[in-house]
């Protein structure tokens, strides 16, 4: 999703199956940081804002290390392509595929994010 | 039983592979590259339950690679070239006759050609108690998974039958479990077959440093069993009892060349099946050997992987009947690097001076487990040679082997501060050098590949040339020729930071600097490469310029506060947090302890702190204290607690000073000259929250016995009677390098403004994570250029670095009392964002030692369902 960024009344929310779980307010994230969120069933998500605006939701759990911590990485372009590099080992994931650059075979869950009035 | 007929069912000639181990991968491989996989129907019978893997790094699963990282099989390839892949199904009879091939599940293929990589197995000494549980030998993943399984659940001490290569790698493995390790080798030295006498009296030494026992020229006569069966101890050929609780058998490998014997293929009197040149069997053209389980045109059976995969290629071409590719096997090149149990051990070319009239050059230094022969023609010709402990001239000397090098043999094995080393850089290399021994790949390749097929990166050229894709030993040489290749052809090397700058470190620092930059978008989106800009940069520049930013921040005109605004983006997740992030997500604290001295109190103060957080504590190398398993949202009570106490950031977590170690000196001590404590904790407070390329260590000792170990810090301090000596650019860690002597007997103030002035030239010219050791080494001039600028100021910079420092200085603050006083800043210090007061459930521990550790099982298992957790905490 796009969002103007000074808007600030706008709650993030991801796509659970059929439904919408209201994560937090999208002032609560810092463009190029992101924030862990605990999901009902027990997973957790990693959300983060770029620059532009643009909200991207993957799971936050690192595959490689194993500890949910995908949500404190540095996000960064490559070839035009949002990417979270894991703080544990730096493999480097698409925030929109969830697809590890690093390796092929490789790839974490993604949601799909909207914004909603709060 | 199903019968497929190769003539009626399939029309096209089927190829049929027993054994998936490495070489018969790299078979599959070569049959691809050549287009027969396309023309010919492939089917591979693989005994083991998984697909080919990488033995050679077998050993690194206990250092965390999963079998599935150890994989060099994709799926992807195997459906690609429609590969009929039957894994868990080993051949148990050829009818060459019939033509066929009989699995273990009943499956029959007719085969056109049939070609055997079966591999090897371990050979176990036929002693009594061979059998018992307990017993292992080291070969296969599942055999790693059981000596895990038991080392874990029932043993303290292992003990490993056979001192050569495979034996270390066990007695490495069995080290890294925790056993109390012993290595019972019958011949008189370790790895009899690759090094000599002298080299192995340098590995024992240095394998008996590491706390391992060593029995050479000891057999073993029996494995000694308890009344349940299992292993309790072994009795040895001079009479003793050795008592374990475990024991890996690595006495050397024999061909696995039984199936070929029942169907009468020759095989050699010691066991191989007999090949030609082309990998062809002696008895029967339709059947191929390959591997180690193949006796060679040479009469040798080759145990290493380079000639396997030679091997390989050799049978895939003939199969192929390319004219143009007339390759043969006739024989390997045996040249070795290994890293056993973290000793480098070289041997290339005739490594035990079997040449006639050859001359042998030996350099030894058994107090530091250095060992480095070369052995030498009458005429100057490297013939070969071994080396021990240090093995950095490998690439090189193995290049020139073969051919008279441009300058004295013993020049190239001498260390440093010895009259050598000589730097033989590869471009005196000729053109026809091996510089690859793995894949074969002369230096003309390499040059051609940057020339003809514009390589511009090691990644490139490797896979152009396949060179560097192998042991990895060869990969720094490529570098260095690609280098060399790109500045002759007037390309410019890329020098870039990374991706979205084209600037260096140093560079960037000049621009920010001079333009006040403070805002890391700016400069991306002025001074970034054309498709970065306006992007979200990447993570290596990043936090290089978040940190560039931060050293200049008072005089550039940016808030102190490394978390501040746009600056909190920049960080890596330590500094983002201001804490160390661990395996499973927790977080170490460890307070400032500057110089090392530490009231009773605020030792106290620790103890309950740790003790009220159950907190794992471990006094550090660097004379402090760290703290662990603390979880995001305790951070904050934590150092509130800390800050209170009077505690303020050690910066463990920053590129920034760390530690400045001292001795007590000679307040205390009968040979101290100077306060070497006050002095310590005086650099200590003066550079505390510098940020830099790279991390600061630094010590002070009290007297020329340098207890504190000053010579191996980025900058030392050792008293004299007169004064202070001051020492740049040592290095402990992963290469250790001993500081030099920058300048002598400073009294109190020239010695900080030297250090100020050193520092800051430091910071502003060196490489992004380039500590103060490999900087001093590469820019050019080296230490007397840094004498020249910092203590003469040739460049006339001197007063501007003095008066960044002293602005540095002024403006420090405690990072965490300014954290822990302000709300807003608190607010990142949550597990979820929807669910600020819970803590996230991955992070767990389990007791150890009376403390706590992370829970690794918890770790690889998936997420963990937790129904109440959101009630009431996540607007809907
Ligand atoms: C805690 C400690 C080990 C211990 O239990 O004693 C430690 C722990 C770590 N060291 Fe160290 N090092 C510790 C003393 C050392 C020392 C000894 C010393 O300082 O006297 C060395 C060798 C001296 C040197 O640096 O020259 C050392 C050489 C390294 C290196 C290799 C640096 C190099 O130039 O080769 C790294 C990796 C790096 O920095 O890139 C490293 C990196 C690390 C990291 C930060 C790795 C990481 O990213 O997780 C560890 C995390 C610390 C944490 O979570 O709190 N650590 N490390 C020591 C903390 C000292 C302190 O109080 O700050
Ligand atoms: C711990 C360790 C460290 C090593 N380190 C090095 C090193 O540093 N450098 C180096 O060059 N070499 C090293 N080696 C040796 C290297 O691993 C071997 O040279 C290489 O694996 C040989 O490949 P291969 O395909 O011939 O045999 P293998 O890799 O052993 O593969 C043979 C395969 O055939 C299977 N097989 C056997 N019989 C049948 C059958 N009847 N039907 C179906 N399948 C069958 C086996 O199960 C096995 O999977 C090391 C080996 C070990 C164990
Ligand atoms: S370095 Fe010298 S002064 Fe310091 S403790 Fe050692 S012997 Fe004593
Ligand atoms: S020498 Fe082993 S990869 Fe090049």
């Amino acid at each position: 999703m796009t969002l103007a960024p000074e808007t600030t009344s706008l709650m993030v929310q991801l796509r659970l199956g059929e439904d919408w779980l209201t994560i937090c307010d999208l002032a609560a994230l810092t463009p190029g940081r992101g924030v862990a969120a605990l999901l009902p069933d027990g997973r957790q998500a990693a959300l983060f804002l770029d620059r532009t605006g643009q909200v991207y939701a993957i799971d936050n759990r690192d595959p490689f290390g194993g500890a949910a911590v995908l949500s404190r990485g540095l996000t960064g372009t490559h070839e035009g392509r949002p990417f979270v590099a894991s703080p544990l080992l730096k493999q480097r994931f698409d925030l929109v595929t969830g697809q590890c650059l690093d390796d092929e075979t490789v790839r974490v869950a993604t949601y799909e994010v909207r914004g909603a009035r709060g | 039983m199903s019968t497929t007929s190769p003539v009626e069912n399939h029309p096209r000639p089927t190829i049929v592979l027993v054994g998936h181990g490495m070489v018969g991968q790299r078979f599959l491989e070569a049959l691809a590259e050549r287009g027969l996989t396309a023309t010919h129907r492939v089917v591979v019978l693989c005994e083991e339950p998984r697909p080919a893997y990488d033995r050679v790094r077998l050993t690194s699963y206990f250092s965390g690679r999963t079998p599935d990282e150890l994989s060099m099989t994709d799926r992807e390839f195997i459906r690609e070239h429609g590969i009929e892949l039957h894994v868990g199904d080993p051949a148990e009879n050829v009818d060459r006759a019939a033509r066929t091939v009989t699995a273990r599940s009943g499956l029959t293929v007719g085969y056109d050609v049939l070609v055997l990589a079966t591999g090897s197995y371990p050979f176990v000494p036929p002693v009594p108690g061979k059998d018992a549980e307990g017993c292992f030998v080291y070969r296969t993943i599942e055999d790693l998974l059981a000596i895990e399984a038991y080392a874990k659940s029932r043993a303290r001490t292992g003990a490993v039958v056979g001192g050569g290569l495979l034996g270390l790698e066990a007695a490495g493995a069995l080290k890294g479990l925790g056993l109390a390790t012993h290595i019972v080798e019958f011949a008189p030295r370790l790895m009899p077959v690759q090094v000599d006498e002298g080299g192995g009296a340098a590995l024992l030494r240095t394998i008996e440093d590491m706390g391992l026992t060593v029995h050479t020229g000891t057999g073993t006569q029996e494995i000694v069993t308890d009344d349940a069966g299992a292993v309790a101890g072994m009795k040895l050929s001079d009479g003793s009892e050795l008592a374990t609780d475990l024991v890996v058998f690595s006495a050397g490998v024999r061909p696995r060349d039984q199936l070929a014997r029942d169907c009468g293929l020759a095989v050699g009197e010691r066991g191989g099946i007999t090949v030609d040149e082309r990998c062809r069997t002696v008895t029967d053209p339709q059947v191929f050997a390959i591997g180690e389980c193949a006796l060679a045109a040479d009469g040798r059976v080759y145990g290493l992987v380079a000639p396997g995969y030679e091997q390989a290629e050799t049978a895939a071409a003939t199969i192929a009947a390319d004219e143009a590719d007339q390759v043969t096997f006739t024989g390997a090149d045996l040249s070795t690097k290994l890293k056993l149990l973290g000793v480098d051990v070289a041997s290339f070319g005739d490594a035990h001076g079997t040449t006639e009239d050859c001359l042998e050059v030996v350099y030894a230094d058994a107090r530091s487990g250095l060992y480095k022969k070369l052995v030498v023609g009458r005429d100057g010709t490297l013939l070969g040679g071994i080396l021990v402990g240090d093995a950095e001239a490998y690439a090189t000397l193995r290049a020139f082997t073969g051919s008279v090098p441009p300058v004295a043999a013993e020049s190239l094995v001498l260390p440093a501060g010895v009259g050598g080393p000589v730097q033989l850089g590869p471009s005196a290399l000729p053109d026809e050098a091996v510089v690859c021994s793995c894949h074969n790949v002369t230096k003309g390749a390499v040059r051609r590949s940057v020339t003809d097929h514009s390589c511009t990166s090691v990644p490139e050229v490797k896979k152009c040339t396949k060179a560097g894709t192998g042991c990895g030993s060869c990969v720094k040489v490529l570098g260095q020729l690609l280098t060399a290749e790109l500045e002759a052809s007037g390309v410019e090397v890329d020098k870039g930071l990374c991706g979205c700058f084209a600037q260096t470190r140093e560079e960037l620092y000049e621009i920010v600097l001079a333009l006040r930059l403070t805002s890391y978008r700016d400069l991306l989106d002025r001074y970034g490469r054309e498709g970065a800009r306006g992007g979200d940069g990447c993570e290596t520049c990043k936090p290089a310029v978040g940190s560039i930013i931060a050293s200049l921040a008072p005089t550039i005109g940016a808030d102190g506060y490394v978390l501040d605004g746009e600056q909190a983006a920049l960080q890596d997740t330590n500094d983002h947090f201001l804490a160390n992030l661990q395996k499973n997500g927790s977080y170490s604290v460890v307070p400032r302890i500057p110089g090392g001295e530490i009231t009773p109190e605020k030792l106290i103060v620790i103890g309950e702190i740790a003790r009220d957080f159950g907190l794992y504590t471990k006094i550090t190398g660097g004379q402090r204290i760290d703290l662990f398993g603390a979880r995001v949202e305790q951070l904050p009570l934590i150092w509130t607690r800390l800050v209170d106490a009077g505690f303020e950031s050690g910066h463990a977590y920053g590129k920034a000073l760390r530690t400045v170690k001292s001795c007590v000196g000679q307040t205390w001590c009968r040979y101290g000259v100077q306060d070497s404590v006050r002095m310590a904790i005086d650099l200590e407070l003066r550079y505390r929250g510098l940020r830099s390329p790279h991390k600061l260590k630094s010590a002070v000792s009290g007297c020329a016995r340098e207890c504190a170990e000053a010579q191996s810090k980025d900058f030392g301090v050792i008293a004299t009677a007169n004064g202070w000596n001051l020492y740049v650019g040592g290095n402990g860690g992963a290469t250790p390098r001993h500081a030099d002597l920058l300048a002598q007997d400073l009294s109190d103030a020239e010695l900080v403004r030297l250090i100020d002035r050193f520092l800051m030239f430091y910071i502003r010219t060196a490489d992004r994570l380039e500590r103060t050791s490999t900087w001093l080494e590469r820019i050019p001039g080296g230490l007397d250029h840094v004498r020249d600028v910092v203590v003469h100021d040739s460049l006339g910079i001197c007063e501007e670095l003095e008066s960044l420092m002293a602005a540095h200085v002024a403006h420090y603050r405690d990072e965490w009392a300014e954290t822990v006083d302000s709300p807003e800043k608190l607010a990142r210090f949550v597990s979820f964002v929807n669910a600020p007061d819970t803590p996230d459930p991955v992070v767990a521990f389990v007791p150890e030692r009376d403390q706590i550790k992370p829970d690794l099982p918890l770790l690889s298992i998936g997420h963990r369902p937790l129904h109440d957790a959101l009630e009431g905490s996540a607007p809907r």
